[in-house]
C-alpha cells in the first residue's frame, strides 16, 4: 500500500510537470489547434473541448470504479469470500444504452459540425492553387482561372477573405495543413479536392501575430519534415500592394553591381534548369524548382526549412544536400554528385542578386 | 542386404537427430512447441522493434538532432511499426493461441499439425527476409502504411543509375520520372510487399487451424457457449484474419505489378487512382487493429476472473460484444482516411460505424469492472498488469472515439496525437496483456514461475514509462506537430514534451531489462516443485500437468459448465448446479 501510494505520489508529479511544460511551452509560438484564427479552427476547437470534456468525465468516472474496486475488494485477511456472480442482465442494458445516447449525442454535433466547415458562408473573394512538390509548396493566384502570378512557401491572404484553394499534386501524396486556420486536407495526384479558410482575427500592432505556420501533413518521403510554409494575413490594402509587387518582372540589377555578377551566375551555372525568375527566363510552367522573381520578398527559403538571410541561402546554395538532404536541389561546392563548381565568390554574388529580387 | 542396411541406419540416424534436443524444436508439430516458439520470436522482435523505437526517440529527444539521416529514420520508423504489428504482437498472439486452445478446449492437438508448423516457419524467415532488407540498406521506408504512390515505380526506373549523370541530365530524368512515378526505385517496397505476404500466407494458415480447431475439436461438453472467453476472441480474430488479409494480398501484388510489369494501378497520370490503394490498405488495417487486440480482450477476460476469485461477468455480452467489433471493424475504414477528401455524407457514415464500434468496446470494459466487483483480489503481477490494462485501454478508447468526432479529426489526423491513441491501444492494450500472459501462464509452460517482486517492479516502470512516453503525444498533437517527420524546428513549444517522452522510453527500457533478468534468473533455477495449478484457476488448461504431456490430457475431460476446474475443485457450488441452461 505504502509502495502504491508513493508510485501514485511520483505519477502525479510527472503529470503536473507535463501540465508545467505544456504552459511554459506556450510562451513559445505552437501552431495549437486550440488558439484558433478563423471560424474553422474554431469550430474545430470546440469539437476538441467537447470531447475533452466528455472523455475526461467517462474517464474519471470508469477509473474511479476500478479503483474503488481495488481497495474495496483486495484480498487480506478476513475478505469475505466473493462472491459467484454471472452477471446481471439490467446492468448490462445500462451500461450499453447510456454510453449508445452519449456517443449519438456527440455524433450529432461532429455531423453538424462537419456540414458547417464543408462550405464557406459566401463566394470566395480569392482562389489560389497549391501545388504540392517534394518537398516545398508553391502557391499560384488565379484570377479568372488564369495565373496571376506564382510564389512558393508563403502564402498571402487579407483579413477575412474567403480563400478558396484547389489541391494539386503531379508526384505523391501530401496534406496540406493550417492548425490556427483549417484541419487538414490532403493534396492526392488525379484527384481535384479543394477547401477554403478564413483569418478573422487581426493584430494591428503587431504584424508576427498574422503569421501562421502550416506544414505538410501526410508522409511524402524523405523530407516530409521539411515542407512547412507560412500563412500571412494582411490588411486588404497591404494585401493589394502585395499582389502588385508580385505582379511585376524582377528588378534588374544596377550595372557593374555584385547582383549583375550574380545574375550572369544564375544564367550560366545552370540554375535556369530548373528555376524561373519572370523577366529574365523564358515563361515556362513545371518547372522542378520554385519560381524566384520575387524571392528577396520571402520570409522562409528551402522549403520552409530556414529564415531568408544571405548566410543561411550561401549554405543552401553551397551545399543544399547538407541542409536538407535528398532534396532536389544539388550542391554548388564541387563536392561528389554536385552539380557545379561555384567559388564562394560566385556564390556571394548570386546570393547578393537573389537577395535584390524584391 | 548392404543398401538395406545403409537405409537403416540412415533411418536411425535422423530419428535420433528428430529426438535431439534442437532436431525435436526444429522438427516439431506439437501446438504447445510451436506455440512458445511463436511466443519466443514474438519476443525477440519485440526487442528488435524496441530497440527502432529507442532510436526513434533517440533522434527526437532535441529538434533539429542529427542522430540519424532522414533515410535512416525513414527505414526505422516503418520497420518499427512493421515489427511490433506483424513480426510481436501477431506472432505472441498467435503463440498463445497455439498453446492454450488446444488445452482450453480439451483436445490433444490442432486440427492440422503439419500447417501449423508451416505457419511458425513462414513467420520465421518472412522475419528474417523483412529484418535481411537492412544488409541492403533497403528496409521498407514508406510507412508500415506504405501508401502509393510514393512507393510506385514503373519497370523503366531501375534501369538508369542517377548518381553518375550530369545535373541537366538530372532535371530531365527528374521530370521524366514524375511521368514513369518513380518515387521509390529501391528495393524497400518490395521487401514491403514480399516480406508482408510471407507473414500473411503464415496467418492465414494459421487463422484457418484455430477455426477447425475450435470448432471441431472440442471436449465432450464443451459448447460454443462454455469455451473460455480467449477462445472465442482468437476465434473471432481467426475470422478477421480470413476476410481481412486478401484485401492486403491484392493491394500489395497490385503495386509489384505497377512496379515490375508495367501497370498503373495507382498511377494518377496514366488513369490509375492513388486512392484505391487507402480504400484497400484500411479494408485490411482496420480490422487489423483488431486482430491484434481482441486475442489481448480474451487474455484480460481470463486472468481477471481467476485473480478475483470469480466468474466473468457478463460471459455473453463479453463473448458477443466481440462479434459485433469483429463485424463492425468492415465497415469503419474509411475513418482512416477522413482527410483524402470523401464526400461529406460518406464522412459521417464513416463517423456513425466508428460511432457504433465503440459501443462494444465500452461494454468490455465495464463487464471487466464489474468482474472485480464483489470479488476477493489477488494482486499477483498478471493481475497487476491485467487492471493496469483496463485504465491504459480505457485511454486508448476514448482518445480513439474522439478521433472519429471528424472535424476534431481533420485536425489531429496525421499527427502525434494519433500516435498516442495508437500507443495507449497497442502498448496500454495488447503489450499489458501480452505480459500479463506472460506472467500468467509461465508456470503452464515451463512448470516454473517467474518471480513476482521483479514483476510488480517491471510493471510499474511500464505504467509510468508508457504514460510518460504517450501522455505527451497527446499535447504534441494539439500544438501541432505532424508525425513522421526526422525532425523538428525549435521554439514551436514541442521541445519538453518530446524529451519528456524520450526519458519515458528510458523508464520502459529498465522495465524491459527487468523482465529480461527475471528470465534469466527463472530459467537458471533448477526445477522448482511447482504445484501444476498455482493459480487457483478455472480453466481446462490447468486441468492437467504444468507442463502438460505430449498428449495434453491423460482421458479427455468432460465439461459440464464454463468453468470446469472450479466445478472440480468446488462440487458443492459447482456451476452447472446453478447454471440457467
Amino acid at each position: 500500500m505504502r509502495f502504491r501510494s508513493k508510485v501514485r505520489r511520483i505519477a502525479g508529479l510527472a503529470l503536473l510537470g507535463l501540465v508545467a511544460s505544456a504552459v511554459l511551452s506556450a510562451c513559445d509560438k505552437s501552431p495549437s489547434i486550440l488558439q484558433p484564427a478563423g471560424p474553422i479552427a474554431q469550430n474545430e476547437a470546440y469539437m476538441a473541448y467537447m470531447v475533452f470534456g466528455v472523455a475526461a468525465v467517462v474517464f474519471v468516472l470508469v477509473t474511479a470504479a476500478l479503483i474503488y474496486c481495488i481497495i474495496r475488494f483486495r484480498d487480506r485477511p478476513g475478505a469475505a469470500e466473493a462472491r459467484q456472480l454471472q452477471g446481471n442482465q439490467r446492468l448490462e442494458i445500462i451500461w450499453t444504452v447510456v454510453p449508445t445516447l452519449l456517443l449519438f449525442g456527440i455524433l450529432f454535433f461532429t455531423i453538424r459540425t462537419m456540414f458547417l466547415v464543408a462550405t464557406p458562408p459566401s463566394p470566395a473573394n480569392i482562389t489560389v492553387n497549391v501545388i504540392g512538390h517534394q518537398w516545398w509548396w508553391e502557391f499560384d493566384y488565379q484570377q479568372n482561372g488564369k495565373t496571376q502570378f506564382v510564389t512558393a512557401d508563403e502564402l498571402h491572404a487579407p483579413v477575412n477573405a474567403i480563400v478558396h484553394l484547389n489541391l494539386i499534386s503531379d508526384n505523391v501524396i501530401h496534406s496540406f495543413w493550417i492548425p490556427q486556420l483549417t484541419g487538414k486536407t490532403d493534396v492526392i495526384p488525379g484527384h481535384n479536392n479543394t477547401m477554403w479558410f478564413q483569418a478573422t482575427s487581426f493584430d494591428p500592432n503587431n504584424p508576427d501575430n498574422n503569421v501562421y505556420r502550416g506544414a505538410c501533413a501526410e508522409f511524402c518521403g524523405t523530407q516530409h519534415a521539411h515542407m512547412d510554409f507560412i500563412v500571412v494575413i494582411q490588411t486588404q490594402s497591404d494585401y493589394n500592394s502585395w499582389v502588385t509587387q508580385q505582379m511585376q518582372p524582377a528588378a534588374t540589377p544596377a550595372a557593374g553591381s555584385q547582383a549583375a555578377a550574380g545574375l550572369k551566375v544564375f544564367q550560366t551555372a545552370g540554375c535556369e534548369g530548373c528555376h524561373a525568375i519572370n523577366g529574365v527566363t523564358p515563361p515556362v510552367k513545371g518547372l522542378i524548382g520554385p519560381n524566384l522573381t520575387h524571392f528577396g520578398s520571402r520570409q522562409l527559403i528551402a522549403g520552409g526549412v530556414l529564415s531568408n538571410t544571405a548566410d543561411n541561402l550561401f549554405q543552401w546554395v553551397y551545399q543544399a544536400q547538407t541542409v536538407k538532404p535528398g532534396v532536389d536541389m544539388p550542391d554548388f561546392n564541387g563536392s561528389a554528385g554536385s552539380a557545379g563548381n561555384l567559388s564562394q565568390d560566385q556564390v556571394n554574388a548570386l546570393v547578393a542578386y537573389l537577395e535584390s529580387l524584391q | 542386404m548392404a543398401v538395406g542396411s545403409i537405409a537403416t541406419r540412415g533411418r536411425t540416424a535422423r530419428q535420433t537427430w528428430k529426438q535431439s534436443k534442437f532436431g525435436s524444436w526444429v522438427t516439431t508439430t506439437d501446438h504447445k512447441k510451436l506455440g512458445i516458439l511463436y511466443v519466443s520470436t514474438g519476443f525477440i522482435f519485440f526487442l528488435a522493434g524496441g530497440i527502432e523505437a529507442s532510436l526513434i526517440r533517440w533522434q527526437l529527444s532535441t529538434p533539429n538532432a542529427g542522430h540519424l539521416s532522414p533515410e535512416a529514420y525513414d527505414q526505422i520508423f516503418t520497420m518499427h511499426g512493421l515489427t511490433m504489428i506483424f513480426l510481436f504482437v501477431m506472432p505472441t498472439m498467435a503463440g498463445f493461441g497455439n498453446y492454450l486452445v488446444p488445452l482450453m478446449i480439451g483436445a490433444r492437438d490442432m486440427a492440422f499439425p503439419r500447417l501449423n508448423a508451416l505457419g511458425y516457419w513462414l513467420l520465421f524467415f518472412g522475419g528474417i527476409f523483412m529484418y535481411a532488407s537492412f544488409i541492403f540498406g533497403s528496409a521498407p521506408n514508406a510507412g508500415w502504411f506504405s501508401y502509393a504512390p510514393l512507393t510506385e515505380a514503373s519497370p523503366g526506373c531501375f534501369t538508369q543509375g542517377v548518381a553518375a549523370m550530369s545535373a541537366q541530365a538530372q532535371a530531365q530524368f527528374a521530370t521524366q520520372n514524375l511521368q514513369l512515378s518513380c518515387f521509390s526505385p529501391g528495393q524497400n517496397p518490395d521487401f514491403w510487399i514480399i516480406g508482408l505476404n510471407l507473414l500473411g500466407i503464415s496467418s492465414l494458415v494459421g487463422a484457418l487451424n484455430f477455426i477447425v480447431t475450435i470448432l471441431r475439436l472440442r471436449a465432450p461438453g464443451m459448447t460454443i457457449n462454455r469455451m473460455p472467453l480467449f477462445v472465442w476472441m482468437t476465434m473471432i480474430t481467426s475470422f478477421l484474419l480470413v476476410f481481412a488479409l486478401p484485401s492486403l494480398t491484392v493491394a500489395s501484388f497490385l503495386l509489384l505489378f505497377d512496379r515490375h510489369l508495367g501497370t498503373h494501378f495507382y498511377q494518377a497520370g496514366a488513369g490509375g487512382d492513388p486512392l484505391l490503394w487507402q480504400h484497400l490498405f484500411w479494408s485490411f488495417g482496420h480490422p487489423e487493429v483488431y486482430i491484434l487486440i481482441l486475442p489481448a480482450f480474451g487474455m484480460i477476460s481470463e486472468i481477471l476472473p481467476v485473480f478475483s476469485g470469480k466468474p466473468i461477468f457478463g460471459y455473453t455480452f463479453v463473448a458477443w460484444s466481440g462479434v459485433a467489433i469483429g463485424f463492425l471493424s468492415f465497415t469503419v475504414w474509411a475513418h482512416h482516411m477522413f482527410a483524402v477528401g470523401l464526400p461529406t455524407v460518406a464522412q459521417a457514415f464513416f463517423a456513425s460505424t466508428t460511432t457504433l464500434i465503440a459501443i462494444p468496446t465500452a461494454v468490455k470494459i465495464f463487464n471487466w469492472v464489474a468482474t472485480l466487483y464483489g470479488g476477493k483480489l489477488r494482486f499477483h503481477t498478471p493481475m497487476l498488469f491485467a487492471t493496469g490494462f483496463i485504465a491504459m485501454f480505457l485511454i486508448g478508447g476514448l482518445n480513439g472515439a474522439a478521433l472519429a468526432v471528424v472535424p476534431f479529426d481533420y485536425q489531429v489526423t496525421d499527427t502525434y496525437f494519433v500516435v498516442a491513441h495508437i500507443h495507449y491501444v497497442l502498448f496500454g492494450g495488447s503489450v499489458m496483456a501480452i505480459f500479463g500472459g506472460i506472467f500468467y501462464w509461465f508456470p503452464k509452460m515451463f512448470g516454473r514461475q517467474l518471480n513476482e517482486t521483479l514483476g510488480k517492479i517491471q510493471f510499474w516502470l511500464f505504467l509510468i514509462g508508457l504514460n510518460l512516453t504517450f501522455f505527451p503525444m497527446h499535447i504534441l498533437g494539439i500544438l501541432g506537430m505532424p508525425r513522421r517527420q526526422y525532425t523538428y524546428p525549435p521554439n514551436l513549444g514541442w521541445d519538453g514534451l518530446n524529451l519528456a517522452a524520450s526519458i519515458g522510453v528510458l523508464i520502459l527500457i529498465a522495465g524491459v531489462l527487468i523482465f529480461l533478468w527475471n528470465l534469466v534468473r527463472t530459467f537458471m533455477k533448477s526445477g522448482v516443485g511447482m504445484a501444476d495449478d498455482p493459480w487457483d484457476a478455472f480453466t481446462l488448461e490447468w486441468a492437467t500437468a504444468s507442463p502438460p504431456p505430449p498428449e495434453n490430457f491423460k482421458t479427455i475431460p468432460t465439461v459440464r459448465s464454463r468453468r470446469p476446474l472450479w466445478d472440480m475443485k468446488h462440487p458443492d457450488k459447482a456451476d452447472w448446479l446453478t447454471e440457467g441452461h
